[in-house]
């Protein structure tokens, strides 16, 4: 149509602001990684890293982790409700989203306070002689502070695309003999496949880089990617050029976990 | 039947008690009188007092304010030229430009927040060793604060006014274009008379969602805002104190003002819909 | 139709993307003429209406309005308006603005807005609807409000894109008859696109039949049914059994393996022609009286008429009757020089 090349220019402004503010940026992440303090070229900062191997597992596994447990719990959860009557749907979807509403610090500091050793849960469980627990400050408050703050993010994508599984699908694996393991296994989780891997993407992601989690809830002792990090730029440790070479490997491994879940772009915009 | 109902009850129960006892915790012990985070010591308001005489908080939730409604101004302006551009684009174009737009979504926030941090540094050594070798003296051309914040923010959210207002535009019937052009509108006419109403709702959803999205990041805010604070840099400063229970008096009043926002807003949706549906019932009936 | 030509194309060319879309299409259209673009889906009809509405702009040729090159013009200057296949109704906007969109973008004063905006909106029989949300409105109401919104402006001449496509049968049949009354009341031009033959037939002062981006036949509905240029225009109006043949000389054509008299003269001798026979013109007679013999393959019960195939000597025809035969009966058939229609050859 000869009408619509002429609004091209209207996007003429984000195109430069990209290019300046999200391209440039990721340039520039790229330039210190592969340089030392003097600018020259250099690979010590990425042979650097092998000194952190331990903090990069961890972190690794600890998201791992947080993301099965969240797809274990969201899968139920989003299933049944997707077969709810819509209103209720409606309404119960408003209950799981509005925690997500509070902001994620806020979240975090609820937990703080019920994980202490003094806490309220170390108080209930005293009622029964039990404890107190020590459970603060360990790698599983860590992950139940993932879990916490990223389990709608799993439920959401799921709970979109079980919605549109039509009901008589499921009638029909059983009218051909399916039992409830096999219409589990052979029906509800391939027609599921693009909100698993999407909600996958969307807890792996903030789960591995997040640097409050780990330190409200895990104390010194469970340093993660994303405190390395931050060390680096606004911490003690100060040096742009290694921050610069983690950002780089964290990106690497975002995208290596991306590519083996090949989150569905269009997927990605109905959930944004 | 019935088995499964109970199960399905029991399943929602425990995920809404995970999801909201720690909150309920928290917006409780906001009344404490005493300063313990677990021990009950009486009905008080005193820390609702004291957060409304804590300078910082008033301070840092003003900045948030003022960040929120620029950046979501700027990016939903932007964002929706982008969008409309983007739709006129080809296809090999669109999909290059719609792919950077992902990048900020699926970057992790702290590579964002980073990665913007150290161009505000480069920016700064380069144009101030420029200026200072013009003006003979040392001089810095600016400092990290609202500025770099507002920046920060705008990036973030202009690519979620774009994928807003985007699917919108692709799914407005193009006729209605030409029908305005028929009728006698200008090209601009038309954008403005009709084609702008029909996205009004996508973007003042773009609008809100960037608004949210603003007052709520604490990451990105954390590496682009020098010594500005924003309500969350500030809600995570008190978080490092050991006791400071203003943060639950804090949390208890977003929170009640989230669930005001959110019930109003769906009372207006649902009402909407049932006097359209009210409306199309009565036309089925007389045809 | 003796009306002076208000529109033309000339040698109209649009491709999209390389493919050609009308390759050098011409045109005149009269004033007060009510002409139906008629085609199958992809046979260019809706851009030539978009060309003369300036939504598409040929790659080469003109337009002209009363005698004017309006090629160059863009649609909000040009004095035609549009009923866009799917209505195009502004959906912000309730019945009343709609209608008073185009007039109120003049500059009317508001007391002429209102007063002709609901004159035609009785026109179209919307009266008592001014206050309605278009989406509450029923197919055929905003049809009509999409036609009001069009007259409205008073334009030289309507353009309609399959105006009545997403109507079901009766409301269609309906709005067919109301069309052609508002036509003729109003007394202005209509460019009517459709690729439903019995639409245009009934409606057209003129019809346009269209194939592959190309003019195949202009004429009356009369003419177009009864001497179809070629073998598509037969074969897409109406049902024909079209067959070759040879002109043996004037008035005298051999097909299917018989000689009949025919009315077509000016060919050459020997000439290969096609032979159009509607399936109503076949007379069914006794098998020892019939001109050609063929066996009935199967009937089928049309309402008004039986619809037979019928197998003769490697040719299959189409007869409708009134009279049914019975399957696996030999009859007789009889064509009379006035129901056989011949056509030079063309290659498709």
């Amino acid at each position: 149509m000869p009408m619509k090349k002429k609004t091209v220019w209207a996007a003429s402004p984000y195109l430069v602001w990209m290019a300046v503010f999200i391209a440039a940026p990721l340039a520039i992440v790229l330039y210190f990684a592969f340089t030392d303090k003097a600018g020259r070229f250099t690979l010590a900062n990425i042979m650097g890293l092998g000194a952190y191997t331990t903090v990069f597992s961890r972190s690794i596994v600890l998201a791992a982790v947080a993301t099965a447990v969240c797809l274990v719990i969201a899968f139920p959860i989003s299933y049944l409700l997707s077969r709810m009557r819509p209103a209720r749907q409606r309404m119960m979807q408003m209950l799981l989203m509005l925690p997500m509403w509070m902001n994620f610090l806020l979240r975090t500091y609820a937990w703080m306070s019920l994980l202490e050793l003094n806490g309220l849960i170390n108080r209930f469980l005293g009622l029964f002689g039990i404890g107190p627990l020590h459970m603060i400050n360990t790698s599983g408050a860590v992950v139940l502070g993932m879990v916490y703050n990223y389990l709608p993010y799993m439920i959401l994508p799921l709970y979109t695309i079980m919605v549109k599984i039509d009901g008589s699908v499921i009638e029909a694996a059983q009218d051909l003999g399916a039992n409830a393991f096999m219409v589990l296994t052979r029906v509800l989780i391939p027609l599921s496949m693009p909100g698993i891997t999407t909600g996958i993407t969307m807890v792996f992601v903030p789960s591995i880089s997040t640097f409050i989690i780990s330190r409200m809830l895990g104390g010194g002792s469970n340093l993660l990617i994303g405190d390395l990090i931050e060390l680096q730029f606004l911490g003690n440790s100060y040096n742009y050029n290694l921050g610069s070479a983690m950002s780089v490997m964290l990106m690497v491994i975002v995208l290596l976990c991306m590519s083996f879940t090949t989150a569905d772009t269009e997927e990605m915009e109905a959930m944004v | 039947m019935k088995k499964r109902r109970a199960l399905s009850t029991a399943c929602f129960v425990l995920v809404f008690s995970f999801l909201y006892l720690p909150i309920a915790v928290l917006i409780a012990f906001s009344f404490n009188e005493s300063k313990s985070r677990s021990v009950w010591g009486g009905f008080s308001l005193k820390w609702y007092e004291n957060l409304f005489r804590n300078e910082m908080v008033l301070k840092s939730f003003a900045v948030s304010l003022v960040i929120a409604a620029a950046a979501a101004t700027v990016a939903t302006v932007v964002g929706t030229m982008a969008a409309i551009g983007i739709n006129s684009m080809g296809r090999r174009a669109r999909g290059a430009v719609m792919a950077v737009s992902y990048v900020p979504v699926i970057n992790p926030e702290i590579i964002t927040g980073v990665s913007l941090m150290l161009l505000f540094v480069v920016m700064r050594t380069g144009a101030g060793s420029a200026l200072s070798r013009l003006l003979g003296r040392e001089t810095q051309p600016f400092g990290f604060g609202l500025g770099t914040l507002l920046i920060a923010h705008i990036t973030f959210c202009l690519p979620y006014v774009i994928f807003n207002v985007g699917p919108k535009l692709r799914q407005l019937d193009p006729a209605i274009y030409d029908a305005a052009l028929d009728l006698g509108c200008s090209p601009l006419q038309a954008f403005f008379k009709v084609v702008l109403p029909q996205l009004a709702p996508a973007i003042l959803s773009a609008f809100l969602i960037s608004l949210t999205y603003s007052i709520d990041d604490f990451i990105i805010s954390y590496f682009t805002s020098g010594t500005v604070q924003t309500l969350p840099i500030a809600i995570y400063s008190m978080t490092k104190k050991k006791v400071s229970p203003e943060i639950n008096a804090l949390s208890a009043i977003l929170f009640t003002g989230i669930l005001a926002i959110i019930l109003l807003s769906n009372a207006v949706d649902s009402t909407r819909e049932r006097r359209l549906r009210r409306a199309a019932r009565k036309e089925e009936g007389k045809a | 139709m003796e009306n002076s030509v208000i529109t033309a194309l000339q040698n109209i060319v649009v491709d999209f993307d390389g493919e050609p879309i009308l390759t050098g299409l011409s045109l005149e259209i009269h004033d007060k003429e009510f002409v139906t673009l008629l085609g199958p889906s992809g046979c260019g009809k809706t851009t030539t209406l978009r060309v003369i509405g300036g939504f598409v702009e040929p790659k080469s040729g003109s337009v002209f309005f009363d005698g004017k090159d309006i090629t160059r013009l863009p649609p909000y200057r040009r004095q035609v308006n549009t009923v866009f296949q799917k209505y195009a109704l502004f959906p912000h906007l309730n019945v009343f603005d709609n209608v008073a969109f185009g007039l109120r973008l003049q500059k009317l004063d508001e007391k002429e807005v209102r007063s002709r905006s609901l004159a035609m909106l009785e026109l179209v029989g919307l009266k008592g609807y001014e206050r309605r949300n278009t989406a509450a409105l029923s197919g055929g109401q905003q049809q009509r409000v999409a036609i009001a919104r069009a007259l409205v402006n008073h334009p030289r001449v309507l353009l309609l894109d399959e105006p009545l496509g997403a109507l079901d049968l009766k409301l269609r049949k309906e709005m067919q008859i109301e069309l052609k009354r508002i036509q003729q009341s109003l007394a202005i031009t209509f460019v009517y696109v459709t690729h439903d033959q019995e639409e245009a037939l009934t409606m057209s002062d003129t019809v346009v039949v269209m194939n592959k981006g190309a003019i195949q036949q202009v004429g009356s509905p009369q003419d177009i049914y009864n001497e179809p240029n070629n073998a598509f225009v037969a074969d897409f109006i109406g049902e024909s059994n079209i067959l070759d043949g040879v002109m043996l000389r004037d008035f005298l054509v051999e097909f299917a393996g018989q000689e009949f008299a025919c009315v077509d003269a000016g060919f050459a001798e020997r000439e290969i022609v096609q032979v159009v026979v509607r399936p109503e013109d076949i007379r069914v007679v006794p098998a020892i009286q019939g001109q050609l013999t063929g066996l009935v393959e199967n009937v089928i019960f049309k309402g008004v008429h039986y619809e037979m195939h019928v197998r003769q000597a490697g040719t299959e025809w189409i007869i409708h009757s009134t009279q049914a035969s019975q399957a696996g009966e030999l009859i007789g058939m009889c064509i009379g020089p006035d129901e056989i229609h011949i056509m030079h050859r063309s290659n498709r």
